[in-house]
């Protein structure tokens, strides 16, 4: 995790995620209010403070033919989540902003009625008289039933944080869309069956009108025709148009996944779902596809049971039919599917937005140190599904990784010039996507045209082009608080719709119909008031800072000052470099001139004087350019990391004060923050499925560890130990307390590969060397047994490889640690007061000392020569050098990072080659006995 | 309570500070030996044969074929030029047979199973590309393991060790005689050889544990009450002996008390090697250094260990590396001591030295005895724990470092880790290049 004093401000304890997991929970009227503080100005990014609803949910409505909007369910599905909010004002409001259903039944030109395959729009919509905003999501579905065969439905996400639905618009439209790709999958499954039933009821009554018509020919020789057989023979016609009508039909439905599947974007919903959808698409070969084969409802035995109907020329009165639930458009299954979907949803985006930024933000940085992250990072937590579209610029950072000016340069820079492009989420976006249906125009309309369906390319053509204009337009649609003393009928009274500026969508704003509910359209650029102008500055330092747990109080200061130095340091050195020049990739020192030049404005403080931090983190916008191939990105995270570390004031005066400042600071915001935030919105934080369990056990460490530096004055030395991979073990009579120090120590301890930390948390056999090579933090049982006095004879046979922490005795024996790293560590009066707030600091200060792992390890003339001329002194030399004055270690912590390198090139190695056999690495050196 | 000298737990001077550990045997593993470069085989009780590579610890091959454990083991590379290589290795096992290995694919080439009693030891003789078995008889084989000659029946107890001499003669320890043999090929052109009893040596009163050969003019053989002769390898008399180690003129302060707790198996000459100045003993729990020149141990630990040294074994670099029943490897390193006159005795010369102000007189006398011979003494520079167990032999590889193989199943390869570490960042530089993920401006 990386975090800063100003992310770390937004941990916040998870003791509300418990109760999510303890079953019963308590009865509303036993609980005590959690969230004392709510008035105005405790949480600095609540904007609205009085929505009815007590955390986010999710809605989902129905524009019904018979009673017009109405809601069908919410998620969470539980009636004190929406409170006193009026879910039927709101379902007639975000169902008002659709402007899908408009293009139905018989298109002027046509014979008959066509499917429009829509595609969802996205809408933000937000009403600051309720306090609600909403990201809503429209789809169609099919119903044979209902005018022009469409039920138009909407899911939205209601929140009271406006922030979080702009911020968040992609990730919402992500998750959405599966969802709704899931129902639709149903829906269309669903209707073409009906189609199916529809068509062998038409195919029977056709049959008996037939014959009644040939019996009344024959019962009638007197040559002309009774008005009741006209009537039948109309009817029959009105029957034989109606089938023909219905095959048509089926064919587009059918024709509907045939197309889709052509399209890249389109992936199937789920495993089981692409084998119903194979179902139907066997059936529509290219028989299915030709309305005139006879044979076609021969392939339709998959529903052998049913008995066709008569079918009443006259159909009901369409109020007096019983419309199908969303259950029964979208078959079961899919409609379970969609649910766990909108669950899950709903688990990842409830509480706070600066939550979910800031693990964006961290996830997506960390993303990119795939060289480092095993180190101290849970990797499985990486891995997991996120979001991928957000970071799709990661992706391809691996890429081009050709140029070297790049490689040189710091993401810093880059973060400055994108943040021009990425001034609003929102805004960029519509772009973006339409150049996506552009581009995939082309290669379907080619494709269809190969498949010789030339009736299928027209209307494909005309579905396409209605997506274009409506499907991806993405709406601020907002309430003024003036205005919102209108109610509903006055609000019928519409407004103007104003269409976007952007050129590509003045098209979209023409083909909309004009909603009828008091809407109005905010700026489609919502920048400025997302992005207040003082922050924009500051911005770049939201990320640039985070590896630094160090100094907001003095700003970054970024001066050229040390070069001289480094210069003077190894002077023969560069010497040599610069006329080899081999260097510039490797010797970033150098380079640091070029990093301080973009930087000026990092000084602000993103900080204010009540140390609470005003500025919500922003969402990571991955920079635009690669940097290098293989381990691209981190370079430009340390690479903007170095300079500081260069400073030669920040490694020795201000160092004090800049440690105590983070303390208070961090501290006093996370404690505001974490009361505000909450406030903000009623719902505890994002529970990942996967990693809510780590986040548990985050917290718990991070709790325990904060204990163990205040108890042990030898908390420094024993995490040293476990940082430079010696292993400590933990002896102790009591296996609760063993196992919470290790718990606590075990944040400390740098995992060796892709699999779980080395460490053993309770072991009652004596240890031995194998088990130094796999663990390097053991809980061991202290005994009195003959059996124990074994384990305690190991242990001093062993003890070179050992720090041993007695736990009982409350003693440590272990090598001295006179360095400055584990320092800022654990300093044991430290202000930090929450568990997690404390790992997040932890993991911030690992983070820093793996970026110079990182650096010290794939810096090539550290541990090469340059020439072969050259002796292994003077590499070693450079390479003392390097790690004393470049990155600035001293003493025991060039121990820290040289044990990290060794690990990191030993995953490096392995990872791509065969699993080595794990070996131990050692020091003759001498231990110290600790005691309290 | 023991005089054992210990090193604390900073050792600059011990190179070896990384370690791999070798899982495979099910036994006590009791041989190593070294096929080439970078490859050696390991052998224990449970009768399995393991291959490794040296520098990266990589299991190269487990030779499955004896049912018993093993007893010996040999090396037997090509001596033909001309023919490709392929390094053969030979085990002799409880079971009563013989198998010649191929080292390259791990296949059993032959297994030769007529010997009445255990073999106990094999010798290669490259010159004559021929093996000799040692047990209850001793047998001659070729390459192709033909059986070319063998001796009638010795001893039941069987030859414990053989070494080569000059004039295609063979040393053979048999309890407490040294017999030689002489081979010779028929010169009627056939393959057809003989194996001749010269001569029985029983200068030994006890059991002969172990017979090395210095050079080509002298072996040397140590007993199990510490007598250690060195023979002339050429007409097989008697050069020099040593015996009542802990006697010797080199510390005559000895304490009375010391000299009667000495039992047998302490005086035990365990292992014995050489350079080409001195003899190296494992003797009980000591090791002495016998210079050949001069005929006297010149310098000795005799408390090296807790227990009984097993293998001792001398470095390029004036180091010798011993291991011991106690489960660990010390290496020790033969100095030359100043002799500064106003200096006192060094505390860490012999221990049983620093006894008090009694001793002084003898100190002087010592001091005066070798006023003109330079002193030396071994000095402790590091020792190496990761066994559990006795560590049976170890297996110098020079840089890539040390194989050490105990009772407790493992063996251990003991490595610098500062040269592993610049391996591996060459191997990751290599490694970058190899993926394009390195771009050197050039």
């Amino acid at each position: 995790m990386i975090s800063a004093p100003d992310v770390v401000a937004f941990t916040r304890e998870e003791e509300l995620e418990d109760d999510l997991y303890r079953e019963p929970p308590l009865p509303e009227e036993y609980s005590v209010p959690l969230f004392p503080f709510t008035g105005q100005g405790a949480n600095p990014w609540a904007k609205v403070a009085g929505s009815k609803f007590t955390r986010d949910f999710i809605l989902i409505s129905e524009f019904s033919e018979q009673v017009g909007p109405q809601p069908l369910l919410t998620i969470p599905d539980d009636a004190k989540v929406s409170g006193t909010f009026d879910l039927n004002y709101f379902s007639l409001r975000i169902m008002s902003v659709d402007y899908q259903a408009s293009f139905v039944g018989h298109p002027p030109g046509s014979a008959y009625p066509k499917l429009n395959f829509v595609e969802d729009s996205k809408v933000v919509l937000g009403d600051s008289k309720e306090g609600a905003f909403a990201y809503v999501h429209h789809l169609t579905l099919y119903d044979l039933e209902a005018r022009g065969f469409v039920r138009p439905f909407c899911m939205a996400y209601i929140s009271a944080d406006e922030h979080k639905i702009m911020q968040q618009f992609q990730e919402l439209s992500t998750e959405f869309s599966k969802a709704s790709e899931c129902l639709k999958t149903g829906n269309r499954k669903a209707f073409a069956n009906e189609l199916e039933k529809k068509l062998k009821d038409l195919d029977y009554t056709r049959t008996v009108l037939h014959n009644e018509t040939e019996q009344q020919k024959k019962a009638n020789d007197k040559g002309y025709y009774t008005t009741q057989a006209i009537e039948k023979a109309n009817e029959l016609a009105s029957v034989e148009k109606s089938i023909i009508e219905h095959q048509d039909l089926l064919r587009q439905i059918r024709s509907y996944p045939y197309r889709k599947l052509k399209d890249s974007e389109f992936h199937p919903y789920e495993p089981e779902c692409a084998v119903d959808r194979a179902d139907v698409g066997s059936d529509q070969d290219p028989t299915a596809s030709d309305p005139a084969e006879p044979g076609e409802t021969a392939l339709y035995t998959h529903v052998p049971s049913y008995t066709p109907k008569l079918i009443k020329a006259k159909s009901a009165k369409c109020f007096d039919k019983k419309l199908k639930t969303l259950e029964e458009l979208c078959d079961v299954y899919f409609f379970t599917q969609t649910l766990d979907q909108l669950h899950h949803i709903e688990r990842t985006f409830r509480g706070d937005v600066c939550y979910l930024l800031t693990e964006q933000i961290s996830r997506a940085l960390l993303k990119q140190q795939s060289v480092t992250n095993f180190l101290f990072e849970d990797v499985s937590f990486l891995d997991e599904k996120r979001p991928e579209k957000q970071y799709r610029g990661c992706q391809g950072l691996g890429q081009d990784a050709t140029d070297e000016k790049c490689s040189e340069e710091s993401l810093a820079p880059k973060v400055v010039i994108s943040l021009g492009s990425y001034k609003s989420s929102v805004e960029c976006v519509p772009i973006k996507m339409e150049q996506e249906i552009e581009d995939s125009e082309g290669p379907k309309m080619s494709e269809s045209m190969m498949s010789e369906h030339q009736e299928n390319l027209d209307y494909l053509d005309a579905d396409i082009k209605g997506s274009i204009s409506s499907g991806e337009s993405i709406e601020v649609l907002g309430t003024e608080k003036s205005g919102s003393g209108l109610t509903k009928s006055e609000s019928q009274a519409s407004l103007p719709v104003i269409p976007s500026p952007q050129a590509g969508r003045s098209k979209v704003g023409s083909r909309r119909t004009v909603s009828e509910d008091s809407i109005e359209v905010l700026s489609t650029c919502p920048s400025e008031s997302l992005i207040p102008e003082d922050f924009k500055a500051s911005y770049p330092s939201a990320i640039n800072e985070e590896p630094h747990a160090g100094d907001d109080e003095g700003g970054l200061r970024f001066t050229p000052r040390l070069n001289p130095g480094v210069d003077d340091g190894q002077d023969d050195i560069s010497k040599q470099e610069s006329l080899v020049q081999v260097d510039a990739a490797c010797c970033i020192g150098k380079e640091s001139p070029n990093f301080l030049e973009p930087l000026p404005e990092l000084g602000q403080k993103p900080c204010e004087e009540d140390g609470v931090v005003r500025i919500p983190p922003q969402p990571y916008r991955p920079a635009e350019q690669g940097l290098r191939g293989g381990f691209p990105c981190h370079d430009g995270l340390s690479g903007g990391l170095l300079p500081y570390e260069l400073d030669s004031r920040y490694l020795t005066g201000s160092r004090e004060v800049s440690k105590s400042s983070l303390d208070e600071c961090s501290d006093s915001t996370s404690y505001i923050s974490s009361a505000a935030s909450t406030c903000s919105d009623r719902t505890p934080s994002p529970a990942h499925l996967g990693c809510a369990a780590g986040e548990r056990h985050r917290k718990k460490a991070g709790q325990n560890a904060l204990r163990f530096i205040r108890q042990y004055p030898f908390a420094h030395p024993a995490i040293y130990s476990l940082l430079s991979g010696r292993t400590l073990v933990v002896l102790g009579e009591d296996e609760a307390m063993v196992k919470r120090l290790v718990t606590a120590l075990s944040i400390f301890v740098p995992s060796c590969g892709a699999y779980a930390k080395p460490v053993k948390h309770w072991v009652t056999s004596a240890l031995h060397l194998v088990d130094f090579q796999k663990w390097k933090l053991v809980g061991l049982q202290r005994a009195v047994s003959p059996a124990g006095v074994n384990v305690l004879h190991a242990l001093s046979r062993y003890s070179r490889y050992l720090s041993i922490l007695d736990a009982d005795s409350k003693t440590l024996r272990c090598p001295l640690y006179k360095g400055t790293v584990v320092a800022r560590l654990a300093d044991h009066r430290t202000q930090i007061k929450r568990g997690s707030t404390y790992y997040m600091h932890v993991q911030s200060i690992l983070t820093q000392l793996c970026s110079k792992a990182f650096l010290f390890t794939f810096c090539h003339h550290l541990h090469l020569p340059i020439s072969e001329r050259e002796p292994e002194e003077s590499v070693v030399n450079r390479r003392m050098n390097f790690l004393k004055l470049q990155l600035g270690l001293a003493n025991e912590d060039i121990k820290i990072v040289q044990y990290l390198a060794e690990l990191l090139k030993l995953h490096y190695i392995q990872e791509l080659g065969q699993g080595g056999n794990p070996l131990l690495r050692f020091d003759y050196v001498p231990s110290f006995l600790y005691k309290i | 309570k023991s005089s054992v000298q210990t090193i604390g737990e900073e050792q600059i001077q011990n190179p070896y500070t990384e370690l791999l550990v070798l899982k495979g045997h099910q036994d006590i593993v009791r041989f190593l030996v070294q096929i080439d470069d970078c490859r050696f085989a390991s052998a224990g009780d449970d009768g399995i044969i393991f291959l490794w590579n040296a520098q990266t610890g990589e299991k190269l091959n487990e030779l499955h074929g004896h049912t018993h454990k093993i007893t010996a083991i040999a090396p037997f590379s090509s001596s033909d030029v001309t023919e490709e290589k392929n390094d053969l290795i030979i085990t002799a096992s409880a079971d009563r047979t013989v198998i010649v290995w191929d080292c390259t694919s791990g296949r059993q080439i032959q297994k030769v199973s007529c010997f009445h009693s255990t073999v106990k030891c094999l010798t290669v003789l490259q010159r004559l590309n021929v093996w000799l078995s040692g047990g209850s008889d001793l047998c001659v084989w070729n390459r192709k393991l033909d059986l070319l000659c063998k001796t009638s029946h010795l001893t039941d107890a069987g030859i414990s060790a053989l070494v080569e001499l000059p004039k295609y003669c063979v040393a053979a320890a048999v309890g407490k005689e040294l017999i030689i043999f002489k081979l010779s090929a028929s010169n009627n052109g056939s393959e057809s050889w003989n194996i001749l009893e010269v001569k029985r040596l029983v200068d030994h009163h006890d059991n002969i544990s172990s017979l090395v050969s210095v050079n080509d003019l002298t072996f040397v053989t140590g007993s199990h009450i510490g007598e250690l002769i060195v023979w002339d390898a050429l007409d097989w008399t008697k050069q020099a002996s040593e015996c009542n180690f802990w006697d010797s003129s080199v510390h005559p302060d000895v304490q009375p008390e010391i000299k009667l707790s000495q039992s047998p198996h302490e005086t035990s000459v365990q292992h014995l090697t050489s350079d080409e100045e001195c003899v190296f003993a494992a003797v009980g729990k000591g090791i002495y250094v016998y210079n050949l020149q001069m005929k006297r141990v010149i310098a000795c630990q005799r408390t090296a260990h807790d227990s009984s040294v097993l293998h001792i074994e001398k470095l390029p670099n004036r180091q010798l590396i011993s291991c011991s029943e106690d489960g660990s490897v010390r290496i020790w390193e033969l100095r030359e001591k100043q002799q500064l006159p106003a200096e006192p005795v060094s505390t860490g010369f012999f221990n049983m030295w620093g006894f008090g102000r009694a001793n002084k007189q003898a100190i002087q006398a010592a001091k005066k005895m070798h006023e003109n011979t330079p002193v030396y003494f071994l000095e402790l520079v590091g020792d190496l724990i990761g066994h559990s167990s006795a560590v049976q032999m170890f297996l110098y590889f020079g840089e890539l470092g040390l194989a050490t193989c105990s009772a407790d199943h493992l063996i251990i390869l003991w490595k610098d880790g500062e040269r592993e570490s610049s391996l591996r960042s060459l191997t990751l530089f290599k490694k970058l290049a190899q993926n394009g993920d390195l771009q050197l401006r050039l």
